[in-house]
């Protein structure tokens, strides 16, 4: 798949604008980049493609000087490349437009721009820059707007201008599509076209394959931190795309035998906004879950797990009949009343969410099974009953603690993962909903929390597991869906899925909305990337 | 290199040990404080912390004791339940003057009935619904339309120091008075007075209540489902909600206590004490009362004697005015480094420092 030198088809064949050679970033726990190895060219636009923690962000960031590679190295234009820091980065000519914008809204456009620049020009002067800019690649700014009253589509078009203006010969975009409107698309890759065509070298981060199909010349796709392939995307299908975004060495299921219980939980057409600042909208989700199964959700961060999580524990109310346990409307209960029904969850952020970072894991055991636990009697807590129950877990999961006093942020995330899901299924849910379950995580925490699940459905409970890890989902749950941009697509049975059916449930482009992904903006946020 | 590195679990040593050392490095500071002031520091901290409690006249000062600690800490433990749910109600001086105009006007309403079974617990009653109401005024703007409530209940005391001086001026001034400001003596009114229980001792019922009020907040932090509700909403207000904790429904409870206890101390201060409603009735108890709460480490049994502390420097604070001349700022000051060094102590409990030798390669 890997081009020889100036042997593509498009025939160009200039030497390599940017090369990068063996990348290596690991953080504690996890590496980000390993072995990353890829060439681009001026006049490109090259794709960097793949999940969200497939290593996108870090790979860029190192080009852009914001951190520095435990091995490997790059070359820019033929000369060694290493800068120490992003001011470097512009030295040297690259220049990137982050996902989310530092912009002062309280100042005008050429306000913002300056502050960005290392020597600013007179005002004035500025001014009529950033009008030539603008009119140049078609990108319609007025210099003189506050940036509080602009889209985001305007306030990413001064982030742009400002790259430009340092006439950058390598300019990085990090998910830039995910907060325009299809008409912001549309002029942003018009001037993205432009610029390729004045001979620069655009890097577009993306997990949308269709918008990808539409734009880049060249497409490096990454997978768990190494590269898994690269081509050009034109060439290929979204489903070929898809496939080796997703993996080729993904185990798919043998058909399950087993018999599906009853329908435990279900949500018919339900619409939810979020809280959040940055939150999704759920549109229309309808799912059920049945005694025995798991039901595994998948998708990118962003698209809407946490909201749906919400939904489900009972920290976001909805109409009463929008959320059904067997025939009981519970949309409308708080999380106590769900708990008492048997209704449990484990939401993805283990600090601060699922447990009290400060407090002792007896009194995290209070958190959550206050009521099922009975360890409330006329208002006071029998402290010694929330002892054994966290004491319990400790010893049914396998948690390494000094002890049951020990405070939820003194345990690594592995133990503290073990404590918030054993914590739920001692009290023996009916339903159990889990977030992120196994996330960052090493393999064998990792596989005794699966395996936890696993005997849990098997007891007869109902059990849907949220997910961003593909094979973690293929290993164990009984029907797949995948969430995208708010909207949760039709579940399958697992077994039988084909890898280009799973890979177009999650690239935003399921079933046969295909042809309309590519117009669609998504509002994706990138949140589940290792970073420190 | 001197860096602070985050302990694994906070410490609890340095928890309980911070106060005390707060208390030294305030003593020392002040020292020099007082000896560029040209008085001899031993002197002056001696008449703070020694001659009140061992003195030559410490029989007046003990009584004094217990009269200035009662009503700090009766507000200081109201007010260390919000803080430890992250609820930061900084009016409790407001509170306490409008539970004390309440408990006052009921009394007053009586006058001059003789039914002391009746009255006094009505104005009891009073005084706490007074602090009540006042608080829930803040708590009802923060949980209906999100406004900061540590500037709404600060704001709301000098609305209520507008009240009492009406008060004092108008509906509630004394007949008798000769037109002079404030209402009658309620100490002169048997059936609404807040005796002394034992001649000399300063105790009286706002101190009782005060003790009592820590026993509560005690049993109520560490075994009901309220304490633990409200410290877990203190620690991490998402995962509160996460157990089923009702944000708006804990701010409004966490405002309410601290205003009825404010409100209480109000009232047994103008029953007792005070004596009447006029215009200087409050002496900022309510501001006091924050910095006992923290330096009791918003823990029931540290707020009852930091609230003796405290009252130890109002009364020797006072007898270093009147016998050594040291001026009221420099005392004021004093009790504010309590604070500072508190605060600034404080980051032991979650940190250590470290001395890096050599910068690490």
């Amino acid at each position: 798949m890997r081009r020889d030198a100036g042997g593509d088809g498009a025939g160009r064949v200039s030497t390599p604008l940017l090369e990068v050679q063996g990348l290596r970033k690991a953080y504690p726990g996890v590496v980000a980049n390993d072995d990353v190895s890829f060439s681009a060219r001026r006049g490109e636009v090259h794709a960097l493609l793949g999940e969200n923690g497939a290593g996108k962000s870090t790979l860029v960031k190192t080009v852009y000087g914001l951190l520095r590679p435990d091995e490997g190295r790059m070359k820019l234009d033929g000369r060694v490349y290493a800068p120490a820091s992003p001011h470097d980065a512009r030295q040297a000519g690259v220049a990137m437009v982050f996902q989310h914008f530092s912009l002062f809204e309280a100042l005008d456009v050429a306000e913002n721009v300056a502050l960005g620049m290392e020597v600013p020009p007179p005002m004035r002067e500025l001014a009529t820059r950033i009008r030539d800019v603008s009119e140049t690649y078609g990108l319609p700014l007025d210099p003189n707007r506050l940036v509080g009253t602009l889209s985001a589509g305007e306030r990413q078009r001064v982030e742009i201008i400002r790259c430009l203006l340092q006439d950058p010969q390598v300019l990085i975009m990090d998910e830039p599509t995910s907060v325009l409107t299809p008409q912001e698309v549309a002029i942003l890759f018009e001037t993205l076209k432009r610029l390729r065509a004045e001979g620069k070298l655009i890097l577009y981060i993306s997990h949308k394959l269709e918008e990808i199909r539409a734009l880049c010349d060249w497409a490096t796709i990454l997978r768990h931190g190494k590269v898994t392939g690269s081509c050009d995307p034109r060439q290929k299908s979204a489903r070929e795309l898809a496939e080796t975004m997703v993996g080729s060495e993904l185990a798919l299921p043998a058909a399950r035998t087993q018999d599906p219980g009853e329908v435990a939980l279900s949500i018919a057409g339900l619409t939810a906004t979020s809280g959040a600042a940055f939150g999704t909208e759920l549109k229309g989700i309808s799912l059920d879950v049945r005694r025995g199964e798991i039901l595994g959700i998948g998708g990118v961060a962003g698209n809407g797990q946490d909201e749906l999580l919400a939904v489900l524990s009972g920290e976001s109310r909805s109409p009463p009949e929008s959320v059904l346990l067997g025939d009981l409307p519970i949309g409308s209960f708080g999380p106590n009343e769900r708990r008492a029904l048997g209704v449990l969850a484990a939401p993805e952020e283990r600090l601060g969410h699922a447990t009290a970072p400060d407090m002792s894991l007896v009194e995290n055991a209070a958190l959550s099974g206050r009521r099922r636990m009975g360890m409330v009697r006329r208002g006071f807590v029998n402290w010694s009953k929330a002892r054994t129950h966290a004491e319990s877990v400790i010893e049914r999961f396998d948690v390494r603690v000094p002890g049951a006093g020990s405070v939820a942020r003194s345990l690594s995330g592995g133990n503290l993962q073990k404590f918030v899901i054993g914590r739920e299924i001692l009290q023996q849910p009916d339903v159990l909903v889990v977030n992120q379950p196994t996330w960052g995580l090493d393999a064998a925490a990792a596989a005794a929390i699966r395996q936890s699940l696993l005997d849990l459905a098997s007891q007869g409970a109902a059990v849907i597991v949220i997910s961003q890890d593909l094979d973690e989902l293929m290993e164990i749950s009984t029907r797949f869906s995948a969430l995208n941009e708010g909207r949760l697509s039709k579940p399958r049975d697992t077994a039988g899925l084909t890898l280009e059916e799973i890979g177009l449930m999650l690239g935003g482009a399921h079933d046969l909305e295909i042809g309309l992904a590519a117009s669609r903006p998504g509002r994706a946020v990138e949140a589940g990337e290792p970073v420190p | 290199m001197i860096r602070l590195e985050r302990r694994p679990a906070p410490s609890r040593a340095w928890a309980w040990a911070t106060p005390l050392l707060a208390v030294l490095a305030t003593m020392v500071a002040g020292g020099l404080l007082f000896a560029f002031l040209g008085k001899d520091p031993l002197l002056v901290i001696r008449t703070i912390f020694w001659d009140p409690i061992l003195g030559e006249f410490a029989f007046y000062y003990r009584g004094q004791l217990l009269v200035k600690a009662g009503p700090l800490v009766l507000i200081a433990i109201g007010l260390s339940l919000g803080f430890r749910a992250g609820v930061w109600n900084i009016g409790a001086e407001g509170q306490y003057i409008m539970g004390a105009i309440c408990g006052a006007a009921v009394g007053l309403a009586f006058y001059p009935l003789e039914a002391r079974w009746l009255i006094f617990p009505m104005m009891v009653l009073a005084g706490g619904l007074g602090g009540f109401l006042w608080a829930m005024i803040p708590g009802i703007l923060r949980t209906r339309f999100n406004t900061n409530e540590i500037l709404v209940s600060l704001l709301l005391v000098y609305v209520a120091e507008q009240i009492l001086a009406w008060m004092a001026l108008g509906p509630l001034r004394s007949p008798d008075g000769a037109g002079f400001p404030g209402s009658r003596n309620l100490r002169h009114y048997d059936a609404a007075a807040n005796h002394e229980l034992i001649a000399g001792s300063g105790m009286h019922w706002g101190v009782v209540a005060a003790f009592i009020a820590v026993i509560l907040g005690h049993v109520l932090l560490s075994r009901h489902i309220l304490g633990f509700n409200i410290r877990l909403a203190g620690a991490s207000p998402r995962a509160a909600r996460f157990a089923g904790v009702n944000p708006g429904l804990l701010v409004l409870t966490c405002l309410g206590m601290s205003g009825a206890l404010a409100g209480f101390a109000g009232l047994f201060e103008v029953a007792g004490p005070a004596g009447q409603i006029n215009i200087d009735f409050n002496v900022g108890y309510g501001f006091t009362a924050i910095i006992v709460a923290f330096l009791g480490r918003l823990h029931p049994v540290g707020i009852l004697l930091a609230g003796f502390l405290m009252a130890l420097t109002y009364i020797g604070g006072e007898a270093a005015q009147a016998t050594l001349g040291v001026p009221a700022a420099a005392i004021q000051a004093f009790q504010g480094m309590l604070l500072f060094f508190l605060l600034a102590l404080d980051v032991m409990t979650n940190y250590r420092v470290r001395f890096d030798v050599r910068a690490r390669a």
